[in-house]
């Protein structure tokens, strides 16, 4: 099979899941045997692209035009390679969550929830493999509308309020900034097809490149850059599967891959570092960093702790990109592999600790690392890998940033790196400390504790597996990445 | 002199303005109609009037070389426009009589009263 | 036979209108209306092909060569526009039959009438854009327009009569302004075929006449189209009208007469005159923002959806405008473009809000709670029509918007474009509100059942149009721009 007819597959196979998925509605067995097995072909289907695209080819494939002139267009390149990567492999792991998860709470719509998930996924593969800029608009639209329903599942007043703030900033960002870059960037390149070197050098200059890319960044509302972060932390109202995958991996990484895309190939790395139009969007980026980590601090609500960490470490793929090196493109661009691995672990974990006690608040967690020991350990390492502690992949996203900003001379930058880390290891190491170091209180012990399903445990520790794996695969990662910053 | 001498544009502004005004003023339904009738009708005299030559006639065709005639389209178009005007007269009035029916007045405002008592 | 077309296009629906009248009431009549309606499209899909492939068509109306009788003339833009009416008539009738046999104020033995004067509008309609006469237009704009009365008055709320009664005034005094912009112009060059006064307007041009004959016909065609602040007839006309009616005047009614706005502005005046001697731009834009705006921010505040969404036709038509307005190429297409995707997104919206009434009797917000969960292919293709009204990519309603912001932007106007995108998320609000009222909300008490096939269909085939033309683009965006070429005689 060519490898475009398999990039077509690997958009239609999650697509055509949603149809019988939808069709074995009164059979849960067969439904979730779908969407495992989708998740799987999909993988497989994913990872068969990877020898060609590491071999120096970009298979590329037209569907149809959208306006005339420009197709709705697929490309594979390393970057989109990597996301897509990422996306598919935690999808299997994160289906088999989900079963476990929604079974032991019981949760209502299943069969909704399983088939706009199936289609969150095939945005994610949309926007991974486009091949232009209204192609990745094509499907980060999906993306926003089709995790709209996941995210008001619980339909009570609370759900519909987040699912008002999530589809308000997620459309309002997208339509109000994002269209308008877009169409401004087509009337003066009259392209908007990623090429590696940007489109835009030479067709606009001054002050107008900030005003443009921030018309991108910000438009681009799923990368929570601060102001237009507070979707994240509404949105977790959602099934912790969603949280893992979606506003974890998908959703959010959709966010900062595609302002990676822009940065790389539409402004240019070296056309940003001339001109430095891209200093504003840095400071931007670190103080998203550091004051997410600060509230973050502040949260006893593990999920929403975990969110403002998002916030922030979605900061550092941004500040990768505002630094315009290559080293800084690079990091940012593990980064967005290093942590969907670590913090799908946290969010799993923290799914796990509900399902198993139904507890959200950190406060309230006290001791159970004890009962729960494959949980809590699986949360150490994904916290450890968020810090980017070795032996965990995301001390190498670390280093590569830290090496970037050496390599800009942009020692501030280094500065609010180190004591982010030094943040994070304050709101992250207290919970699994906490679990298992803190005496069972009273209010815990009543409660007769004991592992959450198989079902959830399983990914759990895959994925913790994961980010140690990831520590001794980086290099492979590297050479992955690589092209993308050199032309 | 000249102003004088259009006297027929004079005629159909002034009775354009006074249909206007009657439509825009009146509340009652009937009135309006009346009103949007001498409005309609001031347009066909500016057709009729446009046609005319001063010392034409009727365009019908002797064998004379040097007889002016009146332009004829015009006034044909008139006929048209004229049947359209009975048209919505009628079909107006027709609504008018339903309205009757439904709401038992035929005064705008008092219709507009009932109407904000049914939506409380 | 196929030298006739542009006459047949009036024709079969002219001929089939009194024939229906004819009838018993039952599926005949409406197989006839059917019938005649799916007939015009056919042509009207032969006549734009033919057009596309060979240029212009000119045809003398029973053999009276052109200053004498009247010319049919059909050219991209109105072959486009005769595919849009068509279509949305034979969409709307298909719809329409279960909603006349139950829904309607007219005791049974009346319901062929309904078809009569269907049939009799959607003849004026096309009448309307197939000709190539100035005065004709009149007439065939009183002929869909008193048949419009007709058909709004139909409603079975009693409001709906004094709706079709201020339409009727309204609607009588902006056809009269055009009566005496017509004459006005008769009087200055002698004729009235349309391209003999785009050839004989320019040497006296200069004249107060042709001047007021310009304010005349503009004002009088806005009132038609409803452009702000001449839209007070519309909101109550949409809401009491029975919704297939609704559904076609919103989807048909308005874009002919921007249509013809279009005809006289570019065609018959010329842009030259049009935008650079008498600057109508500088008075469209304005109205078109604060009527895109103003209607919106309304639409928000609405409790009867229909009426919401009748204020939102007011804005959609506010954004057709402004594409007038910049006066490009880009721009015109946008217009052209968005005549006839909001065509498809009202029409599916509209008859989504149809379906529903049927079933609860009602198009009031708090009516409809939970309807999506009883209702689901019927709020499927609301969510749809919903999502191609905001502009949402993959749907037709993103390729007009495209071109709307990339007009403004080459015009450098950023205020607008930012406008128009600003716009946008109002209408996610307004629409935003239905969706979850209908989905969120508990369920009605009283069973619900989905709303019958007869009507389902055609809903989902408007709404499966507002998928496949925001994919398959070649139609509203490809034919709208050498639509747009022609009106501004660029074309090649």
């Amino acid at each position: 099979m060519s490898s475009e007819a398999v990039l077509l597959l690997a958009l239609f196979i999650p697509l055509a899941s949603t149809v019988f998925i939808a069709a074995n509605d009164t059979r849960p067995d067969w439904r979730e045997g779908a969407t495992l097995l989708a998740s799987l072909l999909l993988l497989g289907t994913v990872l068969s692209l990877l020898p060609e695209v590491l071999a120096g080819g970009r298979p590329s494939v037209d569907l149809f035009e959208l306006i005339p002139g420009l197709p709705l267009r697929l490309t594979v390149e390393p970057l989109g390679m990597m996301f897509a990567g990422v996306a598919a492999l935690l999808w299997p792991l994160n289906s088999l969550y989900s079963i476990g998860y929604m079974r032991g709470n019981k949760e209502q719509h299943q069969t909704r929830f399983y088939v706009c998930f199936a289609v969150a996924i095939a945005s994610a593969i949309g926007v991974a493999f486009s091949g232009n800029l209204l192609t990745l608009f094509v499907f980060y639209e999906a993306l926003t509308l089709s995790t709209y329903p996941l995210v008001t599942h619980k339909g009570t007043p609370e759900a519909m309020r987040a699912g008002r703030l999530y589809l308000g900033i997620l459309l309002g960002t997208s339509i109000g900034l994002l269209l308008l870059a877009i169409v401004w960037t087509w009337r003066i390149a009259g392209v908007l097809d990623f090429t590696p070197g940007g489109i835009l050098a030479g067709h606009i200059e001054g002050p107008a490149i900030a005003v443009l890319l921030a018309l991108f960044v910000f438009g681009i509302g799923k990368a929570a850059l601060m102001p237009f972060h507070h979707w994240l932390p509404a949105a977790m109202v959602a099934p912790t599967p969603v949280s893992a995958l979606l506003h974890a991996v998908a959703v959010v990484k959709a966010g900062v891959f595609a302002v990676m895309k822009v940065i790389v190939y539409v402004f240019g790395i070296d056309f940003l570092s001339a001109t430095s139009a891209s200093q504003w969007l840095m400071w931007v980026a670190a103080l998203t960093i550091l004051l997410a980590s600060c509230v973050a601090m502040t949260q006893d609500n593990l999920k929403a702790r975990l969110a403002y960490s998002t916030i922030s470490q979605l900061g550092y793929v941004v500040l990768g990109a505002a630094l315009a090196t290559s080293l800084g493109v690079i990091g940012g661009s593990m980064q967005i592999a290093m942590h969907a691995m670590g913090k799908i672990t946290l969010f799993f974990c923290a799914g796990a600790i509900y399902t198993a006690t139904h507890k959200t608040e950190i406060s309230q967690m006290d001791g159970l690392g004890r009962v729960m020991p494959f949980t809590f350990g699986a949360f150490l390492i994904g916290s450890l890998s968020i810090i980017g502690l070795p032996p965990l992949g995301g001390s190498w996203s670390k280093w590569y940033l830290l090496a970037g900003t050496a390599d800009a001379g942009q020692w501030a930058m280094m500065a609010v790196l180190l004591v982010s880390s030094l943040l994070n290891v304050a709101y992250l190491l207290p919970i699994a400390a906490r679990g298992f170091f803190a005496p069972l209180t009273h209010e815990t012990g009543e409660v007769s504790v004991r592992e959450t399903p198989l079902a959830c445990i399983v990914p759990l520790c895959l994925t913790a597996s994961g980010c140690v794996l990831l520590f001794f695969s980086a290099d492979a990662l590297y050479t992955l990445l690589a092209p993308i910053a050199t032309r | 002199m000249q102003i004088l001498g259009l006297y027929n544009y004079w005629i159909f502004i002034v009775l354009m303005m006074c249909g206007f005004y009657v439509v825009m003023s009146r509340g009652n339904l009937v009135k309006k109609l009346v009103g949007l009738n001498i409005f309609q009708t001031s347009v066909f005299i500016l057709y009729i009037s446009m046609g005319k030559i001063i010392g034409g006639t009727a365009p019908i065709i002797v064998n004379q070389p040097d007889v002016v005639y009146s332009n004829p389209i015009p006034h044909v178009l008139i006929l048209t426009a004229i049947v359209v005007g009975i048209a919505t007269t009628s079909l107006g009035l027709a609504l008018v009589v339903r309205i009757n029916e439904a709401y038992g007045t035929i005064e705008e405002d008092e219709i507009h009263e009932q109407d904000e008592e049914e939506s409380l | 036979m196929i030298d006739h077309l542009p006459a047949l296009q009036v024709v079969i629906p002219l001929i089939a209108a009194p024939l229906s009248a004819l009838f018993r009431p039952g599926r005949a009549v409406w197989g006839l209306a059917m019938a005649a309606s799916g007939l015009s499209l056919l042509i009207a899909i032969l006549l734009l092909r033919q057009v596309l492939e060979q240029g212009v068509i000119s045809y003398p109306m029973g053999n009276w060569p052109a200053p004498w009788g009247i010319e049919y003339r059909v050219d991209a833009a109105n072959a486009f526009m005769l595919l849009i009416v068509s279509m949305i008539g034979t969409v709307v009738i298909a719809f329409a039959r279960t909603v006349v046999e139950q829904r309607i104020r007219l005791p049974e033995h009346k319901q062929p009438w309904f078809y009569t004067a269907y049939l009799l509008c959607l003849t004026g309609l096309l009448g309307m854009i197939v000709t190539g006469d100035a005065f004709n237009v009149f007439v065939f704009l009183e002929i869909s327009s008193l048949s419009s009365y007709v058909l709004i008055s139909l409603g079975r709320d009693r409001r709906a009569l004094t709706a079709a009664y201020q339409y009727l005034i309204m609607g009588t005094i902006g056809a009269t302004f055009i009566l005496i912009g017509i004459g006005l112009l008769y009087v200055m060059t002698g004729t009235l075929n349309m391209m003999d006064l785009a050839a004989r307007i320019p040497a006296v041009s200069g004249t107060r006449t042709i001047r007021a004959a310009f304010a005349f016909l503009t004002v009088g065609v806005s009132l038609k189209l409803a452009l702000f602040p001449l839209h007070l007839w519309l909101p109550n006309a949409y809401a009491y009208a029975p919704s297939p009616v609704t559904a076609f005047l919103a989807a048909t009614a308005t874009k002919v007469a921007i249509y013809v706005l279009l005809r006289f502005f570019f065609t018959i005046f010329g842009a030259e005159f049009s935008f650079n001697v008498m600057e109508l731009d500088r008075i469209l834009l304005p109205l078109a923002l604060i009527g895109i705006f103003s209607a919106s921010v309304v639409a928000i505040f609405q409790t009867n959806v229909k009426r919401m969404l009748a204020y939102s036709s007011v804005a959609q038509i506010g954004y057709m405008i402004l594409g007038v307005s910049l006066v490009s190429v880009t721009g015109l297409t946008s217009t052209l473009s968005h005549l006839f995707n909001h065509a498809l997104m009202k029409g599916t919206l509209f008859m989504a809000l149809g379906c529903i009434s049927f079933r609860i009797g009602a198009a009031s917000l708090d009516r409809m709670a939970g309807v999506g969960r009883v209702m689901p292919w019927t709020m499927g293709a609301f969510v749809i029509g919903g999502l191609s009204l905001i502009g949402a990519p993959l749907t037709a309603g993103f390729v007009s918007k495209w071109y709307l912001i990339l007009g403004a932007l080459e015009r450098g106007w950023w205020p607008v474009a930012a406008l128009v995108l600003l716009t946008s998320l109002l209408a996610v609000i307004y629409l935003w509100r239905v969706v979850e009222v209908a989905y969120f909300k508990p369920a009605p008490e009283r069973p619900v059942r989905e709303a019958p096939l007869a009507l389902l269909i055609p809903t989902w085939t408007l709404a499966l149009a507002n998928l496949y033309f925001g994919m398959e683009t070649s139609l509203n965006a490809g034919v709208a721009r050498r639509a747009a070429e022609t009106l501004l005689g660029v074309a090649p």
